[in-house]
């Protein structure tokens, strides 16, 4: 017991210096760059003070007991088993440290749920397993995309050394302008994730069909990294959320240049493509969406993911393969990918199954066929 | 006392040898399957979730080989995930539960002057539905697809995604449902109606109160767990639409009923710790324990509570700002029960006449780390701090606290009380301490450094991390492995024990008091208190 005591004392020391420590030893919440991590670290300092006077009052007497009472030293044991009036005072004395936590709680609680009044807003929605982003009000409106892992294989299974940001690293950050309160709307397309940013106090639930918010505002400017919070099958480990904070003037600049960018990328709903580059882009469309369970060789995992190579879907009728894909399968993991991709893309990937691995079936979906099938 | 030991030692010795009480009772393992003995029923019990223990056990000792270092090394995402689903699963139900109801079993007809529980086939049938659900909990490793990977609380609607692993784990919880309400309509109707004359309600032992009580909340909650899972099962192939938004339906109210079930299933767990603990301190602090009639109260409304606080559960599923004031409010109101119970604890030690043996020494570290635990539930309550905290290590550094240092310390106390008891043998007290220090040190160096992982943001259920987090996540596994073994030390004390161990004293705790104690021989016969004995 008394080495429990040296543990604890010993625990509580390096506590003392945990800001100078580094970010691997990190033993207090983030300070975070937000007002409300601020409030939030602050609250629960408060309360391990409280704890802390709790503790030693409580275990000080345990100990002395254990130290003073033994029978070894001879202590003869008293009889008396009742006392109601310390008994009322233990009962009613926490009722007054209970309402000491309660009130900066709640003053905390009711200001860091206020949404109203942002400058801008953002749905993210949850997809197994990446991020989407729109743009919805204020600057930058319309920008949409998905932000994924940008960790590479090699380096999760160990042929690769892992890099300094190993597992929270993106291929698109979301970018928002220090300063500006940014409300947060979640929502999510399959099961349910949770967005966290441990730097702006954040965590939110996206859940399938219904729409959450919240909100933060970013005082600092940098990149802040933060992961999905809720199990969400397979892949929950490897769904990461990186957050750039700029200035005004830099955050205007990336709008304009994502704009235009997305002008420039947008397909002609009406091309018509040949095999080999409808292929090629396929491949990619694949390996952004499909290679997580259906593998890059086609194979899938045996017993929980289907295989595409000589698959049932991919060597059918080219109309059951553009549903599967652009309305999933209910019940299972295969997600309906109608909303995520444009007509080009479905095409491209649909195109691209049916031509690869084993699969001889030298079938070009058009996106115009897409279209008809989304009807 | 001696005198009433006498009488009731003798009145036994005809009929306690095995053999003599029936002409057709089978012997081997027929005797098990047909027993109606609630003795030999809770040994079953002990010995299952012992098994049990060891499976959970296995599983977890994976999972923390796998987050010995950041990268994927021994398992896939998917197998990791089922591995934190069954662990979590065979723990609570498997292990913990059976393990509080096999004391259950073997200890209130003693203490309360019974000859038997109430329905003693019923009894048997609700040990023997436990084998069943663990086999398919086992076999759903074995369908194509695997174990489910969806954590213990099944959440909606990752689940309609999942093999037919699933469909096995379902039912598993429908099985071990029933089995739990069977017992504890046994347990409520044994005490409430077999108690020999002059034991009134307020004379009982503490843990005859603990499991009224926890037999209450299981009767309660267990059906709406079992509603849960039906949904869920109705989901996946009927075409409902409990939880699926598209159909009209909200995959929050999983939740809702999930946690309505969960959070008493907390106490449901909890509460027979606090009455195995509440014989123990008093008996090696020689000493009444302080407060009885505070400490019945305290439990009932704990129970109360357990009730109207789940959805501090889902503080990040986006509740309005009222309902999550109602529910931090309510959730930090335990801490008054908890709080009036952990004082009349230490209340009992002072002025006692204390010795640590290994009972002691358990229920002492329960003490300890159960309130550490209950302290990191309170910052838990806080709704805005838990918004960083939820999902994260805090939370799995929290309930490890409150079910392993909680509720398993306090069954390993009971055990090593009980023993010589239960087989008229002791254990062997140098080890038991061995077992004690090994179990208290590795736990610690196990889950208290996860407390830092989830301050510093680690998510939970996740089978690969960021770099940051690989020191603590090293000590973690390193400490679970220790811990690991320490249980299996623990059952080579038990075995040796029973093989070998010294003949038990009649009374080998000076401070024990109870009927069983009191008013029946050591080891105690097959068959007890034919004739009530009466208490004054």
């Amino acid at each position: 017991m008394m080495k429990k005591i040296g543990g604890m004392a010993g625990a509580m020391l390096l506590s003392l210096y945990a800001g100078a420590s580094s970010a691997a030893w990190q033993l207090n919440l983030t300070t975070g760059a937000t007002k409300s991590t601020q409030v939030i670290y602050d609250l629960h300092n408060l309360m391990m003070w409280i704890i802390l006077v709790i503790f030693v009052g409580v275990f000080g007497v345990m100990f002395y007991s254990v130290y003073a009472h033994r029978k070894s030293v001879g202590h003869k044991a008293d009889q008396f088993h009742e006392n109601t009036t310390v008994e009322l005072i233990w009962t009613i004395v926490p009722f007054f440290i209970l309402i000491a936590m309660a009130w900066p709680a709640t003053k905390a609680l009711i200001d860091l749920r206020d949404t109203s009044n942002p400058d801008m807003t953002v749905k993210v929605t949850g997809y197994q397993w990446k991020w989407g982003y729109d743009y919805l009000k204020g600057e930058g409106e319309g920008i949409s995309f998905v932000s994924q892992l940008s960790t590479p294989q090699a380096q999760i299974y160990g042929t690769e050394a892992k890099g300094e940001n190993y597992l929270l690293e993106t291929d698109r950050h979301l970018v928002v302008p220090v300063g500006k309160k940014i409300r947060v709307l979640t929502t999510a397309s399959d099961v349910i994730h949770a967005w966290y940013v441990p730097a702006f106090g954040v965590k939110q639930d996206a859940i399938p069909g219904f729409v959450r918010d919240t909100w933060f505002r970013a005082e600092k400017e940098g990149i802040y990294r933060g992961q999905c919070a809720e199990l969400c099958g397979k892949d929950h480990g490897f769904m990461p959320i990186v957050v750039e904070v700029v200035s005004a003037e830099k955050f205007s600049a990336w709008a304009g240049e994502q704009k235009k960018a997305m002008a420039a990328a947008a397909d002609d709903p009406d091309k018509k493509w040949e095999l080999a580059d409808l292929k090629a882009r396929g491949e990619k469309v694949y390996a952004a969406n499909c290679v997580a369970c259906h593998q890059a060789n086609g194979q899938g995992i045996k017993g929980t993911f289907p295989g595409l190579d000589g698959g049932k879907i991919t060597t059918g009728p080219v109309k059951g393969h553009i549903d599967q894909v652009l309305n999933g399968k209910a019940g299972t993991a295969m997600a309906a990918f109608g909303k995520q991709l444009s007509d080009t893309e479905i095409a491209a990937v649909v195109t691209y199954e049916r031509n690869s691995w084993g699969n001889k079936t030298g079938t070009v979906v058009q996106p115009s066929d897409v279209k008809a099938a989304r009807k | 006392m001696s005198a009433a030991l006498d009488t009731h030692g003798k009145a036994h010795d005809g009929h306690d040898d095995h053999g003599d009480h029936g002409h057709h009772t089978p012997t081997g393992f027929m005797r098990w399957v047909t027993t109606t003995n609630h003795k030999d029923i809770g040994t079953m019990y002990l010995w299952f979730s012992f098994a049990m223990f060891l499976f959970g056990g296995a599983m977890a000792m994976i999972i923390r080989a796998e987050l010995f270092q950041p990268g994927m090394q021994i398992v896939t995402p998917e197998f990791f995930n089922s591995m934190t689903t069954y662990h979590g699963l065979v723990m609570v139900f498997g292990a913990i539960m059976p393990a509080f109801v096999g004391f259950a079993n073997w200890q209130i007809p003693m203490m309360i002057g019974a000859p038997d529980m109430a329905f003693p086939r019923m009894n048997n049938w609700s040990f023997w539905l436990l084998p069943p659900a663990a086999i398919l909990l086992v076999a759903s490793f074995l369908v194509p697809g695997g174990g489910a990977g969806v954590g213990w609380t099944m959440y909606a609607p990752l689940t309609t995604q999942m093999g037919p692993g699933m469909d096995l784990t379902i039912f598993a919880v429908h099985i071990l449902g029933m089995s739990s309400i069977m017992g504890s309509i046994n347990i409520i109707t044994t005490i409430l109606n077999l108690r020999a004359p002059g034991m009134t309600l307020m004379k009982m032992p503490l843990f005859v109160w603990t499991w009224l009580i926890t037999a209450y909340l299981l009767v309660a909650s267990m059906p709406v767990l079992a509603g849960a899972v039906t949904m869920t099962l109705t989901d996946r192939h009927f075409g409902t639409s409990f939880f699926n938004a598209a159909g009209g339906g909200d995959p929050v109210l999983y939740q809702h009923i999930f946690w309505f079930f969960g959070h008493p299933e907390v106490y449901i767990i909890a509460i027979p710790a606090f009455g195995v603990v509440s014989q123990v301190i008093p008996a090696f602090s020689r000493k009444p324990l302080f407060g009885y009639a505070s400490m019945v109260y305290a439990t009932s409304s704990i129970a109360i509570l357990s009730f109207m606080v789940w959805a501090h559960h889902m503080y990040v599923v986006g509740m309005p700002v009222a309902g999550q004031l109602y529910f931090m409010y309510a959730t930090m109101l335990i801490a008054v029960p908890t709080g009036v119970k952990v004082f009349n604890w230490v209340a009992t030690m002072w002025k006692g006449s204390l010795t640590f043996e290994t009972p002691m020494l358990f229920a002492l570290g329960f003490l300890f780390l159960f309130t550490l635990g209950g302290f990191t539930g309170l910052v838990l309550a806080m709704t805005v701090v838990d918004v960083q905290l939820q999902d994260t290590y805090y939370v799995v550094a929290h309930f490890h606290y409150v079910m392993v240092a909680g509720a398993l310390f306090s069954a390993f106390a009971g055990v090593y009380f009980w023993f010589p008891k239960w087989t008229g043998k002791m254990y062997d007290e140098t080890l038991g301490k061995w077992h004690f220090w090994l179990s208290i040190i590795f736990f610690n160096v196990t889950f208290f450094v996860q407390h830092f992982l989830g301050l510093a943001g680690m998510p939970r259920r996740i089978p690969d991390y960021a770099l940051q987090f690989t020191e603590f996540n090293q000590i973690s596994s390193i400490g679970a492995f220790g811990f690991g073994l320490s249980q299996v030390f623990f059952l080579y004390i038990i075995i040796k024990a029973i093989r070998s161990g010294e003949k038990a004293p009649q009374l080998p705790w000076d401070g024990a008091d109870t009927l069983e104690w009191t008013h029946l021989p050591t080891p105690a016969p097959y068959h007890t208190f034919e004739n009530p004995p009466t208490v004054k």
